[in-house]
Protein backbone atom coordinates (compact mmCIF):
# COMPACT_ATOMS: atom_id res chain seq x y z
CA UNK A 1 0.00 0.00 0.00
CA UNK A 2 2.74 2.36 1.07
CA UNK A 3 5.37 2.98 -1.46
CA UNK A 4 6.46 6.83 -0.89
CA UNK A 5 8.97 7.98 -3.11
CA UNK A 6 11.30 11.32 -3.03
CA UNK A 7 8.35 13.19 -5.03
CA UNK A 8 5.26 12.19 -2.31
CA UNK A 9 7.75 13.52 0.70
CA UNK A 10 7.79 16.78 -1.07
CA UNK A 11 4.54 16.92 -1.14
CA UNK A 12 3.26 15.80 2.26
CA UNK A 13 6.18 18.41 3.31
CA UNK A 14 4.38 20.88 1.37
CA UNK A 15 1.13 20.07 3.13
CA UNK A 16 2.87 19.95 6.22
CA UNK A 17 4.61 23.53 5.49
CA UNK A 18 7.49 21.93 6.69
CA UNK A 19 10.86 23.07 4.73
CA UNK A 20 12.91 19.92 3.78
CA UNK A 21 16.01 20.38 1.88
CA UNK A 22 15.75 18.35 -1.02
CA UNK A 23 19.27 16.14 -0.06
CA UNK A 24 16.80 15.08 3.07
CA UNK A 25 13.69 14.07 1.10
CA UNK A 26 15.55 10.39 0.18
CA UNK A 27 16.05 9.37 3.74
CA UNK A 28 13.02 10.77 5.13
CA UNK A 29 11.33 8.37 2.60
CA UNK A 30 13.05 5.84 3.46
CA UNK A 31 12.12 6.49 7.80
CA UNK A 32 8.47 6.83 6.65
CA UNK A 33 8.68 3.88 4.44
CA UNK A 34 9.95 1.86 6.97
CA UNK A 35 6.99 2.89 9.37
CA UNK A 36 3.93 2.69 7.25
CA UNK A 37 5.38 -0.77 6.59
CA UNK A 38 4.98 -1.51 10.10
CA UNK A 39 1.36 -0.33 10.35
CA UNK A 40 0.64 -1.89 7.67
CA UNK A 41 -0.07 -5.46 9.73
CA UNK A 42 -3.22 -3.70 10.29
CA UNK A 43 -4.74 -4.86 7.30
CA UNK A 44 -4.73 -8.19 8.94
CA UNK A 45 -7.30 -7.12 11.43
CA UNK A 46 -11.33 -7.54 10.45
CA UNK A 47 -13.03 -4.38 11.03
CA UNK A 48 -16.21 -4.77 9.15
CA UNK A 49 -19.04 -3.42 10.73
CA UNK A 50 -16.45 -2.34 13.31
CA UNK A 51 -17.80 1.83 14.29
CA UNK A 52 -14.57 3.54 14.37
CA UNK A 53 -14.04 5.24 17.90
CA UNK A 54 -15.38 8.51 17.83
CA UNK A 55 -15.19 8.73 22.12
CA UNK A 56 -12.93 6.86 24.44
CA UNK A 57 -14.86 7.67 27.33
CA UNK A 58 -18.71 7.30 27.56
CA UNK A 59 -19.62 10.78 28.12
CA UNK A 60 -21.91 13.07 25.96
CA UNK A 61 -20.72 16.44 25.02
CA UNK A 62 -21.56 19.00 27.34
CA UNK A 63 -23.98 21.84 25.85
CA UNK A 64 -23.25 25.34 27.50
CA UNK A 65 -25.51 28.55 27.28
CA UNK A 66 -24.36 30.22 23.92
CA UNK A 67 -22.74 33.70 25.50
CA UNK A 68 -19.78 35.40 25.83
CA UNK A 69 -17.89 34.33 29.06
CA UNK A 70 -14.40 35.32 28.02
CA UNK A 71 -12.70 38.00 25.60
CA UNK A 72 -11.71 41.49 25.44
CA UNK A 73 -8.19 40.59 26.19
CA UNK A 74 -6.43 41.80 23.12
CA UNK A 75 -2.63 42.76 25.05
CA UNK A 76 -2.79 39.57 26.51
CA UNK A 77 -3.69 37.75 23.31
CA UNK A 78 -0.75 40.14 21.61
CA UNK A 79 1.87 39.49 24.07
CA UNK A 80 3.93 36.49 22.74
CA UNK A 81 3.91 37.60 19.37
CA UNK A 82 6.98 37.93 17.47
CA UNK A 83 5.33 40.34 15.69
CA UNK A 84 2.07 42.83 16.80
CA UNK A 85 1.38 46.10 15.47
CA UNK A 86 -1.83 48.09 16.05
CA UNK A 87 -3.19 45.92 17.89
CA UNK A 88 -3.07 42.91 15.07
CA UNK A 89 -0.53 39.86 14.39
CA UNK A 90 1.55 41.38 11.67
CA UNK A 91 2.81 38.83 9.18
CA UNK A 92 4.90 39.48 5.23
CA UNK A 93 2.99 41.07 3.32
CA UNK A 94 0.16 39.32 1.31
CA UNK A 95 -1.89 41.57 -1.30
CA UNK A 96 0.80 43.39 -2.91
CA UNK B 1 15.52 15.72 60.24
CA UNK B 2 18.95 15.81 58.35
CA UNK B 3 18.26 15.43 55.13
CA UNK B 4 14.90 17.32 54.46
CA UNK B 5 14.24 16.06 50.45
CA UNK B 6 14.22 12.48 51.64
CA UNK B 7 10.85 13.17 53.33
CA UNK B 8 8.07 11.74 51.24
CA UNK B 9 4.74 13.94 50.74
CA UNK B 10 2.91 11.93 53.57
CA UNK B 11 5.54 12.19 56.08
CA UNK B 12 6.36 15.88 55.61
CA UNK B 13 2.36 16.83 55.46
CA UNK B 14 2.56 15.24 58.97
CA UNK B 15 5.17 17.58 60.04
CA UNK B 16 4.18 20.45 58.86
CA UNK B 17 0.59 20.20 60.54
CA UNK B 18 2.49 19.42 64.32
CA UNK B 19 4.53 22.12 63.33
CA UNK B 20 7.68 20.25 63.39
CA UNK B 21 8.53 21.49 59.92
CA UNK B 22 7.63 24.51 58.22
CA UNK B 23 7.30 24.73 54.20
CA UNK B 24 9.74 27.36 54.01
CA UNK B 25 12.94 24.84 55.76
CA UNK B 26 11.18 22.52 53.38
CA UNK B 27 11.56 24.93 50.14
CA UNK B 28 14.92 25.96 51.04
CA UNK B 29 16.20 22.58 51.71
CA UNK B 30 14.87 21.26 48.16
CA UNK B 31 16.14 24.19 46.03
CA UNK B 32 19.32 23.21 46.83
CA UNK B 33 18.66 20.24 45.98
CA UNK B 34 17.56 21.58 42.64
CA UNK B 35 20.78 23.80 42.20
CA UNK B 36 22.78 20.61 43.01
CA UNK B 37 21.14 18.27 40.68
CA UNK B 38 22.09 20.10 37.72
CA UNK B 39 24.25 17.62 35.84
CA UNK B 40 21.28 15.36 35.33
CA UNK B 41 19.58 18.38 33.80
CA UNK B 42 16.48 17.40 34.84
CA UNK B 43 15.23 21.31 35.82
CA UNK B 44 15.46 23.85 32.55
CA UNK B 45 13.58 26.91 34.27
CA UNK B 46 14.18 27.03 38.29
CA UNK B 47 11.83 29.71 39.88
CA UNK B 48 12.97 29.66 43.55
CA UNK B 49 11.43 32.97 43.68
CA UNK B 50 8.07 31.88 43.09
CA UNK B 51 8.60 28.69 45.54
CA UNK B 52 9.94 30.89 48.55
CA UNK B 53 6.87 33.02 48.14
CA UNK B 54 4.09 29.96 48.33
CA UNK B 55 5.91 28.34 50.68
CA UNK B 56 5.39 31.73 52.85
CA UNK B 57 2.09 31.69 51.97
CA UNK B 58 1.63 27.72 52.89
CA UNK B 59 2.98 28.20 56.02
CA UNK B 60 0.55 30.52 57.19
CA UNK B 61 -2.27 28.60 55.46
CA UNK B 62 -1.29 25.68 57.39
CA UNK B 63 -1.33 28.33 60.72
CA UNK B 64 -4.66 29.09 59.97
CA UNK B 65 -5.85 25.52 59.99
CA UNK B 66 -6.30 25.47 56.39
CA UNK B 67 -4.05 22.86 54.64
CA UNK B 68 -5.00 20.00 52.57
CA UNK B 69 -2.14 17.01 51.30
CA UNK B 70 -0.16 19.37 49.35
CA UNK B 71 0.04 22.34 51.39
CA UNK B 72 3.51 23.68 51.46
CA UNK B 73 4.79 20.48 49.56
CA UNK B 74 7.60 21.70 46.63
CA UNK B 75 6.94 20.05 43.29
CA UNK B 76 8.71 20.35 40.01
CA UNK B 77 6.02 20.87 36.78
CA UNK B 78 6.54 19.39 33.10
CA UNK B 79 7.25 21.95 30.94
CA UNK B 80 4.05 21.45 28.94
CA UNK B 81 2.03 22.80 31.69
CA UNK B 82 1.11 26.50 31.42
CA UNK B 83 2.27 28.48 33.84
CA UNK B 84 1.40 32.27 33.85
CA UNK B 85 4.38 34.30 32.86
CA UNK B 86 7.21 30.73 33.37
CA UNK B 87 8.75 29.10 31.04
CA UNK B 88 6.33 26.89 29.13
CA UNK B 89 7.58 25.44 25.59
CA UNK B 90 7.18 21.69 26.24
CA UNK B 91 10.68 21.45 25.28
CA UNK B 92 10.18 22.53 21.32
CA UNK B 93 12.48 25.61 19.97
CA UNK B 94 9.09 26.55 18.57
CA UNK B 95 8.05 27.54 21.23
CA UNK B 96 11.16 30.20 22.02
CA UNK B 97 10.94 32.46 24.47
CA UNK B 98 6.79 31.68 25.26
CA UNK B 99 5.68 32.62 28.88
CA UNK B 100 1.45 32.00 28.90
CA UNK B 101 -0.85 34.61 29.88
CA UNK B 102 -2.70 31.75 31.82
CA UNK B 103 -2.78 28.88 34.18
CA UNK B 104 -3.25 25.45 33.57
CA UNK B 105 -6.35 24.15 35.59
CA UNK B 106 -3.90 20.92 36.78
CA UNK B 107 -1.11 23.64 37.86
CA UNK B 108 -4.12 25.87 39.12
CA UNK B 109 -5.15 23.34 41.32
CA UNK B 110 -2.25 22.96 43.01
CA UNK B 111 -1.61 26.03 44.25
CA UNK B 112 -4.85 26.60 45.20
CA UNK B 113 -4.10 23.70 47.58
CA UNK B 114 -0.98 25.45 48.43
CA UNK B 115 1.57 23.65 47.14
CA UNK B 116 5.11 25.07 45.90
CA UNK B 117 6.56 25.06 42.30
CA UNK B 118 10.70 24.61 42.27
CA UNK B 119 10.75 24.92 38.49
CA UNK B 120 10.02 23.47 34.89
CA UNK B 121 10.86 19.94 34.29
CA UNK B 122 12.87 18.56 30.84
CA UNK B 123 10.67 16.22 28.72
CA UNK B 124 10.33 15.37 24.90
CA UNK B 125 10.01 17.71 22.36
CA UNK B 126 5.94 17.74 22.49
CA UNK B 127 6.25 14.65 24.72
CA UNK B 128 6.74 13.02 21.75
CA UNK B 129 9.68 10.23 22.53
CA UNK B 130 10.21 7.37 25.21
CA UNK B 131 13.84 8.39 27.05
CA UNK B 132 13.92 12.32 26.89
CA UNK B 133 16.38 12.48 24.14
CA UNK B 134 14.01 14.71 21.43
CA UNK B 135 14.15 17.79 24.06
CA UNK B 136 15.32 20.87 22.81
CA UNK B 137 17.21 21.32 25.80
CA UNK B 138 19.30 18.07 25.88
CA UNK B 139 18.77 14.60 27.36
CA UNK B 140 18.23 14.21 31.20
CA UNK B 141 20.19 12.07 32.99
CA UNK B 142 19.09 8.88 34.99
CA UNK B 143 20.41 9.29 38.76
CA UNK B 144 20.41 5.80 38.65
CA UNK B 145 23.70 4.13 37.51
CA UNK B 146 24.47 0.37 37.06
CA UNK B 147 26.59 -1.31 40.36
CA UNK B 148 29.93 -0.32 39.62
CA UNK B 149 29.73 1.78 36.59
CA UNK B 150 29.76 5.36 35.95
CA UNK B 151 28.09 5.05 32.92
CA UNK B 152 24.78 7.27 32.06
CA UNK B 153 21.40 5.70 30.87
CA UNK B 154 18.00 7.26 29.88
CA UNK B 155 15.28 8.40 32.40
CA UNK B 156 12.87 7.02 29.84
CA UNK B 157 10.14 9.59 28.84
CA UNK B 158 8.77 11.61 28.20
CA UNK B 159 8.49 12.76 31.36
CA UNK B 160 11.97 12.11 31.79
CA UNK B 161 12.73 15.94 33.98
CA UNK B 162 9.47 14.63 35.90
CA UNK B 163 11.16 11.21 37.03
CA UNK B 164 14.85 12.63 37.06
CA UNK B 165 13.86 14.89 39.66
CA UNK B 166 11.80 13.02 41.73
CA UNK B 167 14.05 9.69 41.94
CA UNK B 168 16.83 12.41 42.12
CA UNK B 169 15.63 13.79 45.61
CA UNK B 170 15.46 17.39 43.57
CA UNK B 171 11.36 16.99 43.88
CA UNK B 172 8.76 15.46 46.70
CA UNK B 173 6.56 14.90 43.30
CA UNK B 174 5.80 16.15 39.95
CA UNK B 175 3.33 16.42 37.51
CA UNK B 176 3.42 14.46 34.21
CA UNK B 177 1.31 13.60 31.42
CA UNK B 178 1.12 10.08 29.40
CA UNK B 179 -0.21 9.72 25.55
CA UNK B 180 1.25 6.26 25.25
CA UNK B 181 2.83 5.70 28.43
CA UNK B 182 4.98 8.94 28.92
CA UNK B 183 4.12 8.55 32.68
CA UNK B 184 4.13 4.98 33.47
CA UNK B 185 7.35 3.85 31.50
CA UNK B 186 9.86 6.74 33.04
CA UNK B 187 8.81 5.78 36.46
CA UNK B 188 9.94 2.25 35.74
CA UNK B 189 13.24 3.68 34.57
CA UNK B 190 14.10 5.77 37.45
CA UNK B 191 12.21 3.76 40.79
CA UNK B 192 9.52 5.65 41.02
CA UNK B 193 5.60 5.62 41.17
CA UNK B 194 3.72 7.08 38.04
CA UNK B 195 -0.06 7.20 37.88
CA UNK B 196 -2.11 8.09 34.76
CA UNK B 197 -5.89 8.10 35.49
CA UNK B 198 -8.96 8.04 33.26
CA UNK B 199 -8.96 9.62 30.19
CA UNK B 200 -11.25 12.88 31.49
CA UNK B 201 -10.25 12.29 35.09
CA UNK B 202 -7.95 15.62 35.08
CA UNK B 203 -8.65 18.74 33.09
CA UNK B 204 -6.13 19.07 29.77
CA UNK B 205 -7.14 22.78 30.02
CA UNK B 206 -3.44 24.61 29.78
CA UNK B 207 -1.32 21.80 28.78
CA UNK B 208 0.32 21.84 25.52
CA UNK B 209 -1.34 19.41 22.97
CA UNK B 210 -0.04 16.03 21.33
CA UNK B 211 -3.08 13.95 20.51
CA UNK B 212 -6.18 14.96 22.65
CA UNK B 213 -7.87 11.80 22.31
CA UNK B 214 -4.58 10.37 24.40
CA UNK B 215 -3.28 13.21 26.15
CA UNK B 216 -3.75 13.01 30.26
CA UNK B 217 -2.01 14.61 33.09
CA UNK B 218 -1.04 12.20 36.35
CA UNK B 219 2.16 12.31 38.76
CA UNK B 220 5.16 11.03 39.47
CA UNK B 221 6.15 10.42 43.46
CA UNK B 222 8.54 8.56 45.39
CA UNK B 223 5.54 5.89 46.69
CA UNK B 224 1.98 5.38 46.39
CA UNK B 225 0.49 7.23 49.33
CA UNK B 226 2.51 10.46 47.56
CA UNK B 227 0.91 9.57 44.29
CA UNK B 228 -2.81 9.10 45.39
CA UNK B 229 -2.40 12.86 47.72
CA UNK B 230 -0.70 14.38 44.68
CA UNK B 231 -3.35 12.74 42.13
CA UNK B 232 -6.18 13.99 43.80
CA UNK B 233 -5.08 17.37 44.35
CA UNK B 234 -4.80 17.54 40.15
CA UNK B 235 -8.10 15.95 39.33
CA UNK B 236 -11.85 17.15 38.96
CA UNK B 237 -14.35 18.25 36.45
CA UNK B 238 -13.31 21.77 34.81
CA UNK B 239 -15.45 23.51 32.28
CA UNK B 240 -12.83 24.52 30.39
CA UNK B 241 -12.40 20.97 28.87
CA UNK B 242 -14.98 19.62 26.94
CA UNK B 243 -13.59 16.00 27.74
CA UNK B 244 -13.34 16.73 31.38
CA UNK B 245 -15.91 14.21 32.93
CA UNK B 246 -18.04 15.77 35.59
CA UNK B 247 -18.07 12.81 38.18
CA UNK B 248 -16.42 13.34 42.02
CA UNK B 249 -13.03 12.43 42.74
CA UNK B 250 -12.77 9.80 45.73
CA UNK B 251 -10.66 10.11 48.36
CA UNK B 252 -7.89 8.43 46.84
CA UNK B 253 -5.66 8.20 50.26
CA UNK B 254 -8.15 6.13 51.87
CA UNK B 255 -8.30 3.64 48.77
CA UNK B 256 -4.69 2.23 50.25
CA UNK B 257 -6.46 -0.55 52.64
CA UNK B 258 -3.74 -2.91 51.58
CA UNK B 259 -6.77 -5.58 51.63
CA UNK B 260 -7.22 -7.32 48.18
CA UNK B 261 -8.11 -10.63 49.36
CA UNK B 262 -11.16 -12.06 47.02
CA UNK B 263 -10.14 -9.27 44.03
CA UNK B 264 -9.26 -10.87 40.96
CA UNK B 265 -6.10 -9.81 39.02
CA UNK B 266 -6.11 -10.26 35.30
CA UNK B 267 -2.83 -11.56 33.28
CA UNK B 268 -3.03 -11.29 29.61
CA UNK B 269 -1.50 -13.94 28.18
CA UNK B 270 -0.67 -11.55 25.05
CA UNK B 271 2.07 -9.73 27.33
CA UNK B 272 4.44 -12.53 27.44
CA UNK B 273 6.51 -11.10 24.50
CA UNK B 274 8.75 -13.21 22.58
CA UNK B 275 12.34 -12.17 23.30
CA UNK B 276 11.09 -10.04 26.59
CA UNK B 277 14.64 -10.75 29.04
CA UNK B 278 14.06 -13.22 31.43
CA UNK B 279 14.43 -10.74 34.15
CA UNK B 280 11.32 -9.17 33.11
CA UNK B 281 9.13 -12.61 33.42
CA UNK B 282 10.69 -13.39 36.34
CA UNK B 283 9.38 -9.80 37.94
CA UNK B 284 6.26 -10.45 36.36
CA UNK B 285 5.88 -13.69 37.65
CA UNK B 286 7.35 -12.90 41.05
CA UNK B 287 3.98 -9.80 40.91
CA UNK B 288 1.75 -12.98 40.10
CA UNK B 289 2.95 -14.64 43.37
CA UNK B 290 2.65 -11.11 45.41
CA UNK B 291 -0.99 -11.26 44.65
CA UNK B 292 -2.07 -14.59 45.45
CA UNK B 293 0.16 -14.31 48.58
CA UNK B 294 -2.14 -11.19 49.38
CA UNK B 295 -5.53 -13.44 48.69
CA UNK B 296 -6.56 -12.21 45.36
CA UNK B 297 -7.51 -15.23 42.75
CA UNK B 298 -5.25 -15.02 39.34
CA UNK B 299 -7.05 -15.45 36.41
CA UNK B 300 -5.38 -15.44 32.83
CA UNK B 301 -6.80 -13.59 30.47
CA UNK B 302 -6.89 -12.63 26.48
CA UNK B 303 -6.86 -8.97 25.12
CA UNK B 304 -6.28 -10.70 21.40
CA UNK B 305 -5.76 -7.11 20.07
CA UNK B 306 -2.16 -6.22 22.15
CA UNK B 307 -0.75 -6.35 18.89
CA UNK B 308 -1.89 -4.13 17.02
CA UNK B 309 -1.86 -1.43 19.77
CA UNK B 310 1.43 -0.20 18.76
CA UNK B 311 0.68 0.10 15.25
CA UNK B 312 -2.58 2.20 15.83
CA UNK B 313 -1.05 4.34 18.23
CA UNK B 314 1.27 5.50 15.67
CA UNK B 315 -1.39 6.79 13.03
CA UNK B 316 -3.71 8.19 15.71
CA UNK B 317 -0.86 9.96 17.74
CA UNK B 318 0.85 11.41 14.70
CA UNK B 319 -2.55 12.53 13.07
CA UNK B 320 -3.67 14.15 15.84
CA UNK B 321 -0.34 15.65 16.44
CA UNK B 322 -0.34 17.13 12.53
CA UNK B 323 -3.37 18.80 13.45
CA UNK B 324 -2.54 20.48 16.88
CA UNK B 325 0.90 21.58 16.24
CA UNK B 326 -0.64 23.13 12.97
CA UNK B 327 -0.36 26.07 15.09
CA UNK B 328 2.96 26.77 15.91
CA UNK B 329 3.08 28.70 12.54
CA UNK B 330 5.16 31.87 13.56
CA UNK B 331 2.40 34.63 13.83
CA UNK B 332 1.14 34.25 17.07
CA UNK B 333 3.67 32.80 19.17
CA UNK B 334 7.21 31.44 19.52
CA UNK B 335 10.29 31.69 17.01
CA UNK B 336 9.97 32.91 13.22
CA UNK B 337 11.91 32.73 10.50
CA UNK B 338 10.96 34.96 7.56
CA UNK B 339 13.88 33.91 4.68
CA UNK B 340 14.60 37.21 2.92
CA UNK B 341 12.31 38.21 0.16
CA UNK B 342 9.52 35.22 1.70
CA UNK B 343 5.95 35.81 1.69
CA UNK B 344 3.94 33.94 4.22
CA UNK B 345 4.12 30.70 3.17
CA UNK B 346 7.79 30.67 3.22
CA UNK B 347 7.84 32.26 6.40
CA UNK B 348 5.54 29.13 8.01
CA UNK B 349 7.59 26.43 6.34
CA UNK B 350 11.15 27.87 7.72
CA UNK B 351 10.02 28.46 10.64
CA UNK B 352 8.49 25.17 11.00
CA UNK B 353 11.85 23.49 9.58
CA UNK B 354 14.19 24.90 12.22
CA UNK B 355 11.63 25.32 15.15
CA UNK B 356 10.52 21.35 14.90
CA UNK B 357 12.84 18.63 15.88
CA UNK B 358 13.27 15.39 13.49
CA UNK B 359 11.27 12.97 15.65
CA UNK B 360 8.29 16.01 15.76
CA UNK B 361 8.40 16.79 11.99
CA UNK B 362 8.72 12.57 11.57
CA UNK B 363 5.19 12.25 13.24
CA UNK B 364 3.69 15.37 11.79
CA UNK B 365 4.77 14.12 8.17
CA UNK B 366 3.02 10.63 8.89
CA UNK B 367 0.02 12.18 10.52
CA UNK B 368 -0.10 14.57 7.40
CA UNK B 369 -0.26 11.69 5.26
CA UNK B 370 -2.57 9.14 7.00
CA UNK B 371 -5.18 12.10 6.97
CA UNK B 372 -4.49 13.37 3.14
CA UNK B 373 -7.11 12.38 0.41
CA UNK B 374 -7.00 8.83 -0.84
CA UNK B 375 -5.22 7.43 2.31
CA UNK B 376 -7.47 8.67 5.24
CA UNK B 377 -9.70 5.37 5.18
CA UNK B 378 -6.87 3.02 5.08
CA UNK B 379 -5.00 4.42 7.46
CA UNK B 380 -6.38 6.70 9.83
CA UNK B 381 -10.19 4.97 9.69
CA UNK B 382 -9.17 1.44 9.83
CA UNK B 383 -6.89 2.60 12.98
CA UNK B 384 -9.88 4.24 14.79
CA UNK B 385 -11.41 0.78 14.04
CA UNK B 386 -8.81 -1.76 15.35
CA UNK B 387 -8.94 0.86 18.72
CA UNK B 388 -12.34 0.16 19.19
CA UNK B 389 -11.72 -3.21 19.19
CA UNK B 390 -8.68 -3.04 21.43
CA UNK B 391 -11.13 -1.12 24.26
CA UNK B 392 -13.30 -3.34 23.33
CA UNK B 393 -10.66 -6.41 24.35
CA UNK B 394 -10.29 -4.38 27.43
CA UNK B 395 -14.10 -4.32 28.38
CA UNK B 396 -14.35 -7.89 28.24
CA UNK B 397 -11.55 -8.73 30.54
CA UNK B 398 -12.89 -6.14 33.32
CA UNK B 399 -15.64 -8.38 33.26
CA UNK B 400 -14.12 -10.48 34.58
CA UNK B 401 -11.60 -8.84 36.54
CA UNK B 402 -10.98 -5.88 38.92
CA UNK B 403 -7.37 -5.25 37.57
CA UNK B 404 -5.02 -6.60 35.43
CA UNK B 405 -1.02 -6.71 36.48
CA UNK B 406 1.71 -6.66 33.76
CA UNK B 407 5.65 -5.40 33.47
CA UNK B 408 5.61 -1.74 32.63
CA UNK B 409 8.49 -1.86 30.11
CA UNK B 410 9.69 -4.31 27.99
CA UNK B 411 13.39 -3.74 29.80
CA UNK B 412 15.22 -1.42 32.41
CA UNK B 413 16.77 1.88 31.06
CA UNK B 414 18.87 1.69 28.17
CA UNK B 415 22.06 3.79 27.35
CA UNK B 416 22.23 7.28 25.52
CA UNK B 417 21.99 6.89 21.65
CA UNK B 418 21.05 2.91 22.00
CA UNK B 419 17.66 3.59 20.09
CA UNK B 420 17.41 6.79 19.52
CA UNK B 421 18.74 6.07 15.41
CA UNK B 422 15.84 3.50 14.88
CA UNK B 423 12.40 5.06 15.82
CA UNK B 424 10.69 1.77 15.69
CA UNK B 425 13.09 0.08 18.43
CA UNK B 426 11.97 3.54 20.13
CA UNK B 427 8.43 2.67 19.84
CA UNK B 428 8.32 -0.80 21.04
CA UNK B 429 9.36 0.52 24.47
CA UNK B 430 5.54 1.69 25.12
CA UNK B 431 4.92 -1.70 23.67
CA UNK B 432 2.88 -2.79 27.75
CA UNK B 433 1.30 0.83 28.17
CA UNK B 434 0.13 2.00 25.04
CA UNK B 435 -3.10 -0.37 25.10
CA UNK B 436 -4.41 1.26 28.51
CA UNK B 437 -3.70 4.59 26.76
CA UNK B 438 -5.71 3.70 23.48
CA UNK B 439 -8.87 2.31 25.73
CA UNK B 440 -8.57 5.44 28.09
CA UNK B 441 -8.17 3.65 31.28
CA UNK B 442 -5.86 3.87 34.67
CA UNK B 443 -2.94 2.84 35.05
CA UNK B 444 0.12 2.80 37.13
CA UNK B 445 3.61 1.88 37.32
CA UNK B 446 5.28 0.67 40.48
CA UNK B 447 8.64 -0.27 41.59
CA UNK B 448 9.33 -3.71 42.20
CA UNK B 449 13.09 -5.00 41.78
CA UNK B 450 16.00 -4.54 40.55
CA UNK B 451 17.24 -6.17 37.33
CA UNK B 452 21.08 -7.60 37.78
CA UNK B 453 22.77 -4.65 36.80
CA UNK B 454 20.96 -2.88 39.97
CA UNK B 455 18.38 -0.88 37.54
CA UNK B 456 14.88 -0.21 39.03
CA UNK B 457 11.99 -2.11 36.79
CA UNK B 458 7.99 -1.72 37.53
CA UNK B 459 5.01 -3.58 37.62
CA UNK B 460 1.97 -1.94 35.37
CA UNK B 461 -1.52 -2.19 37.28
CA UNK B 462 -4.65 -1.36 34.83
CA UNK B 463 -8.04 -0.62 36.49
CA UNK B 464 -11.70 -0.02 34.78
CA UNK B 465 -12.35 3.09 33.68
CA UNK B 466 -12.75 5.48 36.72
CA UNK B 467 -11.40 2.72 38.98
CA UNK B 468 -8.17 4.33 40.19
CA UNK B 469 -8.88 3.59 43.71
CA UNK B 470 -8.48 0.00 42.69
CA UNK B 471 -5.09 0.56 40.91
CA UNK B 472 -3.62 2.51 43.69
CA UNK B 473 -4.71 -0.46 46.31
CA UNK B 474 -3.64 -2.85 44.27
CA UNK B 475 -0.56 -0.86 43.74
CA UNK B 476 0.41 -0.40 47.70
CA UNK B 477 0.47 -4.10 48.15
CA UNK B 478 3.20 -4.44 45.33
CA UNK B 479 4.60 -1.72 46.79
CA UNK B 480 4.78 -3.55 50.51
CA UNK B 481 5.49 -6.62 49.08
CA UNK B 482 8.61 -5.36 46.54
CA UNK B 483 9.84 -3.61 50.01
CA UNK B 484 11.61 -1.30 47.28
CA UNK B 485 14.17 0.66 49.54
CA UNK B 486 16.50 0.89 46.74
CA UNK B 487 18.05 4.54 45.93
CA UNK B 488 20.25 5.83 43.75
CA UNK B 489 23.57 6.89 44.79
CA UNK B 490 23.43 10.78 44.78
CA UNK B 491 26.85 11.05 42.62
CA UNK B 492 25.59 14.32 41.30
CA UNK B 493 25.23 16.01 44.39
Amino acid sequence: MSNIDKATVAKIARLARIKIEDEKLEPLAGELNNILGWVEQLGEVNTDDIQPMSSVVDAKLRWRQDEVNDGDKADSVLKNAPNAEYGFFAVPKVIE
Amino acid sequence: MSDLTKLKIAEARDLLAKGDLTSRELTEAHIAAVEAADPLNAYIEKTPEIALEQADAADAKIKAGDASGMTGIPVGIKDLFATKGVHTQACSKILDSFKPEYESTVTQKLWDDGAVMLGKLNMDEFAMGSSNETSFYGPVKNPWRAKGSNNDFVPGGSSGGSVASVAGYAAMGATASDTGGSIRQPAAFTGTFGIKPTYGRCSRYGMVAFASSLDQAGTITRDVRDGAIMLESISGFDPKDSTSVDIPVPNFEAALTGDIRGMKIGIPQEYHLAGMPGEIEALWHQGIEWMKAAGAEVVDINLPHTKYALPTYYIVAPAEASSNLARYDGVRYGHRNVPDNGGLVDMYEATRADGFGDEVKRRIMIGTYVLSAGYYDAYYLKAQKVRQLIADDFKRAFEKVDAILTPTAPSAAFAFGEKSDDPLAMYLNDVFTVPASLAGLPGSSVPAGLDSNGLPLGLQVLGKAWDEETVLKVSGVIEQAAAFTSQPELWWR
